[in-house]
């Protein structure tokens, strides 16, 4: 286990290290310069702005600071708001897309479980037909869709929650529930596909036999086993979340990543660019990996490899 | 007891070779059909996927049609007939009926504009461009987008996932951790990356998501091949000495088609949606162009007053990503035996 | 019949499958008696029902399974009468089960001491440690070795021989009157086969339980069963002691399982089988359900169903050949054979017990 986990960790680093290269020379690919939106300067404007942003040394001197700088967690001065470093920009941002990613994320799938687990309990009834129609709703409808009805029917038309601002607990219940449709639907289509399968397998019949009782059987037995394959859709979630974050941030105007990705998108903003793709795959990497180990932990087959495969 | 009953004299005689005939003829046999014929006929008894088949047909051909065929130009600008709401000839239901609730009264917006012989059966959008007709061009780009996309994954994909899962060992291994590497960015963020390099445009925007979309192919393809080249018939293929491209094209394609084919369904929605997503963000397509992305983009500027024009689009895309999925699904349980009944 | 020795008693039992093609007649008046300590065999190709006869007994059978008609008692109860939930006290309790394949018998994720433990926790209300150590001495009595040691492994940590010793732990650790044993030994090898079947012989002294074995394997039948009843397409066709049925056979369903059944003595390149495949109980044929594929058959085999023949107090057959009109036919050789050792086994067993009444058991063929 040991052995797997630095094999692991060896990875996710090698990963991450090829993520920062890959994005560094694809910046330096990219037209324009921080000075392409501003007002015409003197040529030792430039030259002193340049200097500031390491701009005049070549390209691998560069590439080697950045990576050192990486390391640390610097990735440099924004060119949007030339006075803030990249990663204070991000460590203040991070907090609201972490809270409604996390609440997204935990509302869906222990829903979908449910949803997912009663319809294979009641396969072939109308509740196995509502969660099949409320699986593929969840997931043809995309999350901006979704955000907007939210944000007009209950936030506008209701009132029941605000619309575009940031604040307490009740400023994420409507982008918590636009992100959280679509690993609602993913989770409940997988749990039911597991468990008809697994209520059809032979160690039901035994534990049947055994006499357990309907209940006895599920939470016993079913559950356990259909629930324990979910764990390898999380990362998929996770990612679904994080490109929903995007347009759903901005939808709900909260100052989280996915909303500042954009902007400096649009901004051309290459610093921040770079700084938020490493951490978005820092994030999924770190995401895949307690994922794997986690499945190691709970699934008996998996521990003793220590392999997941 | 039953040997007491009294029975006709010749009924203990054994029976000829007809009447064992007569026997042996009554068992019915199901009609043996091949597996494209079965999994076909079996898609047909799916309703839902059957229904989406058929949607996406009228669909396609709606969108593509409206090239040589369409009610207004969708490009055409008439600042004078500017936000009318939809009006559908001979639906007298509000919202359908070309009214509108202007300072708490319900008024006719074509009369008001001067239009009451005109009917925009989508409404007319802030520059008086018919709704209609954009939301056709709309869906036509997004349909291109997401196919030659689809198109080119596919084609990546697969290649990629065949060549390493028959390659195998030291290969294998490479390639499956460049897949990992790749999947640990989200698509989104690599397809921002590539396009803000190609600079936003449909070309970029379709090399962007065919360059992402393909691993979860290459990675379907690569396990399937894995499993297939142990079989039997491989193997004899190969002691024969067929060449290994050979090999590839007879055997290992065709029993991979299903694989592939299902997988189709569930990319071009996904691609759809990234278009989408794109063009929502503000980096995909441009104006005069529209896809559906830039047509929800501008409904939902004015959702609160005009809730129309977010409306069709979204109800366009939800259609059509809703039809693909259900194919999607219909065709995986066509294509698994185990579904047979 | 000796009622006052059964234990279980299957009566006139039909059960069809709703489909989407029609009802399936899988069990066509079924008749069964289970008596206290023996092994009752039963024996069909598949297809034939046997499975669907423990599922039923079990009240384990399939949504879409309709049970037409008849009775089971259980000491006297009808459990086709009774509500899921006293089902549930009955299973695992007083009838236990034996499945198929140890492979896929047991859940993967629970630890095997626990899942031995389980229905002692279920039936008897047993803390989980108590049940652990009575668990542990299952293990003990199964022939696990080092089953201390095992008792917190899983399932995937055994091989398949010692899993079915799991499941046999499972099915007997309440001490049921009745075990249903469906084919427990047709995933295995053969040799870990023989350890099974004696391992249940064994287990069954000890415990003096009823089973009822299901099996496709005549080989299996003649070591382990006391009385066997020989069913095809749904019905029974042939019940008797276990020599009566492997020496004097008198259904040909039966003479065509025993021919095809390898033997010491069987000469010979090929085995013969039985041409063709069972009927479409969709639609039962008339008469004779056999009759198709029977090379005996005859004209009231297409017109009537056969009655259940007497041949001695404990062997019955379903046959027109049994029939006083009948034409005499003559088996296949194997059987003559068989016959032949039968009537010797017979006439030795009479010498031996001069003393005693001779009981003229038999009427030998020919």
């Amino acid at each position: 286990m040991a052995k797997y986990l630095a094999k692991r960790i060896f990875y996710l680093i090698l990963t991450l290290f090829i993520v920062i290269t890959v994005t560094f020379f694809l910046m330096k690919l990219l037209p324009g310069t921080p000075l392409t939106n501003q007002a015409k300067l003197s040529k030792s404007q430039i030259a002193l702005i340049y200097q500031q942003y390491g701009l005049d040394k070549p390209v691998w001197q560069q590439y080697l600071l950045y990576l050192a700088g990486a390391v640390k967690g610097n990735f440099g001065t924004s060119f949007q708001f030339s006075d803030q470093p990249v990663s204070y920009l991000l460590s203040s941002r991070i907090g609201p897309s972490l809270q409604i990613g996390l609440q997204a994320m935990i509302l869906g799938v222990i829903v979908g479980i449910i949803i997912g687990a009663l319809g294979a309990m009641r396969q072939n009834t109308w509740v196995d037909t509502t969660t099949t129609v409320v699986s593929i709703l969840g997931i043809s409808i995309p999350s901006f869709v979704l955000a907007v009805l939210l944000q007009y029917y209950l936030g506008l038309k209701l009132g029941w929650f605000p619309i575009a601002e940031w604040g307490g607990f009740i400023y994420t219940v409507l982008p918590t529930l636009a992100l959280g449709a679509t690993p609602l639907a993913e989770s409940a289509r997988f749990v039911r596909t597991e468990m008809v399968d697994v209520l059809s397998s032979d160690y039901i019949e035994l534990a049947k036999a055994k006499g357990l009782s309907r209940m006895g059987v599920i939470y016993h037995h079913a559950l356990r086993n259909s629930l324990i394959p979910l764990i390898t859709i999380v990362g998929p979630l996770a990612v679904n979340i994080m490109t929903g974050s995007m347009v759903v941030e901005n939808i709900f105007s909260i100052p989280g990543i996915g909303e500042q990705f954009v902007k400096s998108v649009l901004t051309n903003d290459y610093p921040t660019i770079m700084g938020l793709t490493i951490i978005y795959s820092f994030m999924l990497c770190v995401v895949l990996l307690i994922t794997d180990i986690l499945y190691g932990i709970v699934d008996p087959r998996i521990r003793i490899t220590g392999k997941a495969n | 007891m039953a040997d007491t009953v009294k029975l006709p004299e010749d009924s203990f005689k054994p029976i000829t070779a007809d009447d064992r005939a007569a026997l042996d003829s009554e068992k019915i046999a199901a009609p043996s059909l091949t597996f494209t014929q079965d999994a076909w006929r079996r898609l047909k008894k799916n309703r839902g996927a059957w229904i989406s088949l058929i949607i996406l047909g009228i669909i396609f051909i709606m969108a593509f049609g409206s090239l040589f065929f369409s009610p207004h130009n969708p490009n055409a600008v008439n600042p004078s007939y500017a936000n009318l709401p939809s009006k559908i000839p001979g639906v007298n239901i509000n919202g359908f009926n070309g009214t509108l609730v202007q300072a708490g009264e319900r008024v006719d917006a074509y009369k008001q504009a001067g239009a009451s012989s005109l009917h925009y059966i989508m409404g007319t959008d802030y520059l008086g461009r018919d709704l209609f007709s954009r939301v056709l061009y709309g869906t036509r780009i997004s349909l291109i987008i997401a196919l030659v996309a689809t198109l080119f994954d596919l084609t990546i994909g697969v290649t990629y996932g065949l060549f390493s899962g028959w390659k195998g060992g030291r290969v294998d291994t490479i390639m499956q951790r460049i897949i990992e590497i790749i999947l640990s960015i989200p698509n989104l963020v690599v397809i921002v990356l590539l396009i803000l390099i190609l600079k936003p445009g449909m070309t970029s925007i379709i090399i962007a998501i065919a360059l992402t979309s393909w691993v979860n192919m290459a990675r379907l393809v690569r396990a399937q091949t894995l499993e297939i080249k142990e079989q039997e018939y491989v193997l004899a293929a190969r002691t024969l000495g067929e060449s290994s491209l050979k090999i590839a094209f007879k055997h290992l394609l065709p029993n991979l088609s299903s694989v592939i084919i299902i997988n189709t369904m569930f990319t071009i929605p996904s691609a759809i949606f990234f278009e989408a997503t794109l063009s929502y963000i503000g980096i995909g397509i441009s104006s005069p162009q529209a896809s559906l992305g830039t047509l929800l983009n501008d409904g939902q500027k004015n959702f609160q007053f005009l809730p129309y024009q977010m409306w069709w689009p979204a109800l366009i895309l939800c259609i059509i990503m809703l039809a693909f999925n259900l194919l999607g699904d219909g065709l995986r349980d066509a294509f698994d035996p185990r579904t047979k009944e | 019949m000796d009622n006052e020795k059964d234990i279980l008693e299957v009566r006139n039992l039909q059960v069809n499958f709703k489909t989407y093609a029609g009802d399936v007649k899988a069990i066509r008046n079924v008749n069964l008696d289970l008596r206290k300590g023996e092994t009752l065999a039963i024996v069909g190709e598949s297809g034939s029902g046997k499975s669907v006869t423990t599922r039923t007994i079990m009240g384990l059978n399939a949504t879409n399974a309709d049970i037409v008609s008849g009775s089971i008692l259980y000491k006297g109860q009808d459990l086709l009468k009774k509500s899921e939930k006293e089902m549930q006290a009955i299973r695992g309790q007083d009838i236990a089960e034996i499945f198929q394949d140890p492979m896929t018998s047991l859940d993967p994720t629970m630890r095997i001491g626990r899942q031995i433990a389980e229905p002692l926790m279920v039936h008897k209300g047993m803390k989980k440690e108590k049940a652990l150590a009575q668990a542990l001495e299952m293990m003990k009595l199964v022939g696990i070795t080092d089953a201390e040691n095992r008792i917190n492994d899983y399932p995937h940590q055994f091989s398949g021989g010692m899993r079915q010793r799991i499941v046999i732990a499972i099915a007997l650790i309440n001490y049921p009157e009745v075990l249903i044993a469906d084919e427990p030994t047709t995933a295995l090898d053969v040799t870990i086969q023989a350890q099974i079947l004696n391992l249940m012989k064994e287990l069954q002294d000890k415990i003096s339980t009823s089973i009822i074995f299901i099996t496709h394997d005549l080989g299996v039948v003649a070591g382990m069963a006391d009385r066997v009843a020989v069913m095809y397409a749904g019905k029974i066709v042939e019940y008797g002691t276990v020599d009566e049925i492997f020496y004097n056979p008198k259904h040909p369903y039966t003479w065509g399982l025993l021919s095809s059944m390898p033997t010491l003595d069987s000469s010979g390149d090929s085995l013969p089988s039985i041409p063709g495949t069972p009927p479409d109980l969709l639609d039962p044929p008339t008469g004779d359900a056999f009759a198709a594929r029977n090379a005996y058959a005859l004209k009231i085999d297409t017109e009537k169903e056969p009655p259940f023949f007497k041949v001695s107090d404990t062997h019955y057959a379903a046959t027109w050949l049994l029939h006083p009109d009948a034409p005499k036919v003559t088996p296949p050789t194997q059987i003559v054979e068989r016959q032949k050792k039968y009537a010797k086994m017979q006439k030795d067993w009479l010498a031996s017990q001069k003393a005693s009444t001779p009981i003229e058991e038999e009427e030998e063929q020919q």
